[in-house]
């Protein structure tokens, strides 16, 4: 019986990709550690290994095939001594066997899929009601062209972290910013949070305006005194002498199994401290606005991205000069009932929740922070005068969390509106665990929302 | 490029006598101030964290003179007072912070450790041990980026000398060849801790050797020696071919801060040092026994700068506390 050769996925994130190249061609002999094809990850391009003997029988999905989703069927190998003929038995019999990296779980169900797969809910449409003209593109693209769009505006503005350059982000956020810029704009350091974070906060001094790539939020640790102590105090300690303009950025929160080290979320630590703004896009708009306002901002500002955002797609302004402005919220949904106040990807599963709320007729509005400080609570608090309840939701611990300060804030000033609790749905307060099934448990599902949105609407 | 421990000594020719007398006021100035600061710390008037720079006064009187404060760059640790007077920043300002008042650098919002002058390239005033020093190779980055020539004196001590990110720092300027020089103060102890007993290899010099960044020990209390060394570094720097270590070996009489007794070293050791090092002592005697000055002109200049000091303690005293309403200014800039 023939085996099939499975798409693989090639990085923790990775739920689909494109078939680059097929680097063996139907009826070629095949060893283990011969490389099969080429595969475009959502990072790399990944050269993919066969682990099993055979003759490659067919091949399934041609090559330049995009959004192919891991675990499809991509050809057929048979083995030896197996006819042709074999090729031609029911797939349905067919053992699947995976020829290179694990298959992650859940699987998706084994389908060429022709388009880029869609997320479960729909995203808002045109997001600016004042811009017409959007395009379609991914957080990741929208990321790479604020930079561009800034660097091209300003010659101070300067891009610096591990893997920015040569090798294109390590999650390919810099695609093509070396080409342009050059090594003196586009700079790959070495592994040194706490000495480039250092390096970038004296060349603000300066008034540069540099941007700082963390590989993920994680590592700022080594670097959070600078963040702290150099960018964001200093302004202050100076008498308003020393302004920095600096934008400190890279993903944040839990990606997908990596553990307790690389998955946090770090809006509560950073949104802590006076002399900073954070911000926290959701969408590809979100984004590229968020990111072009923080560059042109005159103080240093926190980005935090989510990796698992990265690939999908969105409809954003074509205006080179659409910005999202610090400090405003946006109503994602309108609804009556329930408030429902959430930030970065926890945005997609609030809209989620409420799509599946709808049909049981309970109509929430979600709010989607964008920025986390400034807090916009005017927003909040208009939205909650009108529901009269309120769910937080952050991926982040519950301890001294987002949702706790919102909390505090909304009885402080709409205690007369509400008619339940204020609820919060958190992360669990446990350091993220790495099997599957417990890493879902340590974070908000859509099913805790339907829950909480129900518990404060008593239904 | 290797380390080396020439001790540069004193006896360039290419100094003219009014430089050396500059240097001397400019040494005075720091000790008066120093002393004065002292005194008004005793009086209550100043508080909290207070690192005195006395006896030292010869390393950055003697580093300053090499550089040129429109467009260089400086930046240090919290033992800031003797660096901002010699970039010329006014005394009266920086004494008026350190009594916490609104015609402070800072508006009285920054303290000892925390004041900052634009005009006169001076960034820092840095509290945290060792940060001072990937910021300042920041500013050397900025230099090399806006190619304007310029160069980046960061001072750091001993203590910092033992901190991660110096080497973190270390790798990048010479990987980038950027125009720094580490000037390594070696008073001796940090806080209450030896060199002895700190440093798996107590000269400081060599540790840009890994780097390859060339070390040089310097006698810190010789203002000319200090010169000499910053002149090559700084040309080194201004040539594009990267980073210098400069250790100099310095002294200082006070304790660590305030209230640090200093314990942890004999009566002896310090009264040998100010006795046979002194830095203005030894200018001093050196420009008498050139028949540079006469001792009426020291005099005079002892005179000035009593007056100066005299001025900004006065104006520390007199200058009114930040109005409350400066608690919320000066957090963000308004975009």
């Amino acid at each position: 019986m023939p085996v099939q050769i499975l798409m693989p996925a090639l990085s923790p994130t990775m739920t689909e990709g494109k078939l680059a190249r097929w680097l063996k061609a139907e009826g070629d002999q095949v060893k283990s550690g011969d490389v099969l094809a080429e595969i475009e990850t959502d990072k790399a391009t990944m050269e993919f290994e066969a682990v099993e003997e055979g003759t490659l029988g067919r091949i399934l999905v041609p090559a330049g095939t995009e959004g192919v989703a891991v675990n499809t069927p991509i050809g057929l190998l048979l083995e030896e001594g197996e006819d042709a003929r074999a090729l031609d038995a029911p797939q349905a019999a067919l053992a699947p066997v995976a020829v290179g990296a694990p298959a992650p779980a859940p699987v998706p169900p084994p389908v060429v899929a022709a388009a880029p797969a869609s997320p479960s809910v729909a995203p808002p449409p045109s997001d600016e009601p004042r811009y017409e003209r959007t395009v379609r593109m991914t957080v990741r693209e929208a990321l790479r062209d604020a930079m561009a769009e800034e660097m091209r505006r300003d010659g101070k503005v300067f891009l610096m972290g591990e893997e920015v350059a040569q090798y294109q982000g390590a999650y390919k956020v810099s695609q093509g910013l070396l080409d342009e810029f050059g090594p003196k704009r586009v700079i790959d350091t070495p592994i040194t949070e706490m000495g480039f974070t250092g390096l970038a906060s004296g060349a603000a001094y300066a008034g540069l305006k540099p941007i700082v790539e963390f590989m993920t939020f994680n590592f700022a640790m080594q670097a959070i005194d600078h963040i702290i102590n150099s960018s964001a105090k200093t302004l202050y300690m100076g008498g308003g002498q020393l302004p920095s303009s600096i934008v400190f950025r890279g993903p944040n929160g839990a990606a997908a199994r990596v553990g307790a080290q690389h998955s946090q979320c770090y809006a509560s630590w950073y949104a802590h401290c006076p002399g900073l703004k954070v911000v926290a896009p959701y969408s590809a708009a979100d984004a590229k606005g968020l990111l072009k306002a923080a560059i042109r901002d005159p103080n240093p500002v926190i980005v935090l991205e989510n990796e698992l955002l990265y690939g999908q797609s969105f409809d954003v302004p074509e205006d080179p000069d659409f910005i999202v402005p610090i400090g405003k919220a946006k109503v994602e949904r309108a609804g009556g009932r329930v408030t429902v106040v959430g930030f970065s990807r926890m945005v997609q599963l609030a809209l989620e929740a409420a799509n599946i709320l709808a049909g049981e007729g309970i109509d929430v509005e979600v709010i989607n922070l964008r920025s986390i400080r400034p807090l916009d609570m005017e927003t909040i608090a208009a939205s909650v005068r009108k529901t009269n309840r309120i769910v937080t939701l952050e991926e982040g611990w519950p301890f001294a969390g987002i949702g706790a300060e919102i909390s505090a804030r909304v009885q402080e000033t709409c205690f007369d509106w509400l008619d339940a609790p204020v609820t919060r749905v958190t992360g669990k307060d446990v350091p993220m665990p790495y099997a599957a099934n417990l890493e879902r448990l340590a974070l908000p599902q859509v099913d805790d929302i339907i829950a909480a949105v129900k518990a404060v609407c008593y239904a | 490029m290797a380390a080396s421990r020439r001790r540069t000594k004193a006896g360039d020719s290419v100094v003219k006598t009014e430089d050396l007398v500059t240097y001397y006021k400019d040494m005075l100035l720091i000790r008066r101030f120093e002393e004065k600061a002292g005194q008004l710390y005793g009086m209550g008037l100043i508080n909290g964290f207070c690192h005195l720079y006395i006896g030292q006064e010869a390393v950055v009187v003697g580093m300053q003179s090499t550089i040129s404060n429109d467009r260089d760059s400086v930046i240090t640790s919290y033992r800031d007072h003797g660096h901002m007077l010699a970039c010329g920043m006014d005394a009266r300002g920086v004494m008026a912070e350190l009594t916490g008042r609104a015609g402070g650098y800072s508006k009285g919002k920054g303290g000892s450790m925390h004041m900052f002058s634009r005009e006169k390239r001076f960034f820092g005033g840095h509290g945290i041990v060792g940060a001072q020093v990937p910021l300042g190779t920041g500013l050397a980055f900025a230099h090399k980026y806006n190619e304007d020539g310029g160069v980046c004196l960061c001072y750091l001590g001993d203590g910092a000398v033992n901190q991660g990110q110096v080497y973190e720092s270390f790798n990048m300027s010479a990987l980038w060849k950027l125009p720094v020089i580490y000037v390594i103060e070696n008073n001796k102890y940090a806080m209450g801790t030896s060199v002895e007993r700190s440093a798996a290899n107590v000269e400081l010099f060599r540790r840009g050797a890994a780097y390859n960044i060339p070390g040089v020990q310097v006698d810190g209390m010789d203002v000319m020696a200090v010169r000499t060394a910053g002149l090559e570094a700084v040309a080194r720097a201004r040539g594009g071919e990267g980073p210098s270590i400069l250790e100099m070996k310095t002294y200082r009489y006070r304790g660590h801060s305030m209230s640090d007794p200093a314990k942890y070293r004999t009566k002896e050791e310090v009264a040998k040092m100010r006795e046979q090092h002194d830095p203005i002592d030894q200018l001093r005697k050196k420009l008498l026994d050139d028949k540079a000055v006469t001792e009426e002109q020291l005099k005079e200049i002892d005179r000035e700068v009593k007056a100066v000091v005299s001025e900004a303690a006065d104006f520390a005293q007199t200058s009114p506390e930040p109005d409350p309403s400066e608690l919320f200014t000066d957090i963000l800039i308004e975009a």
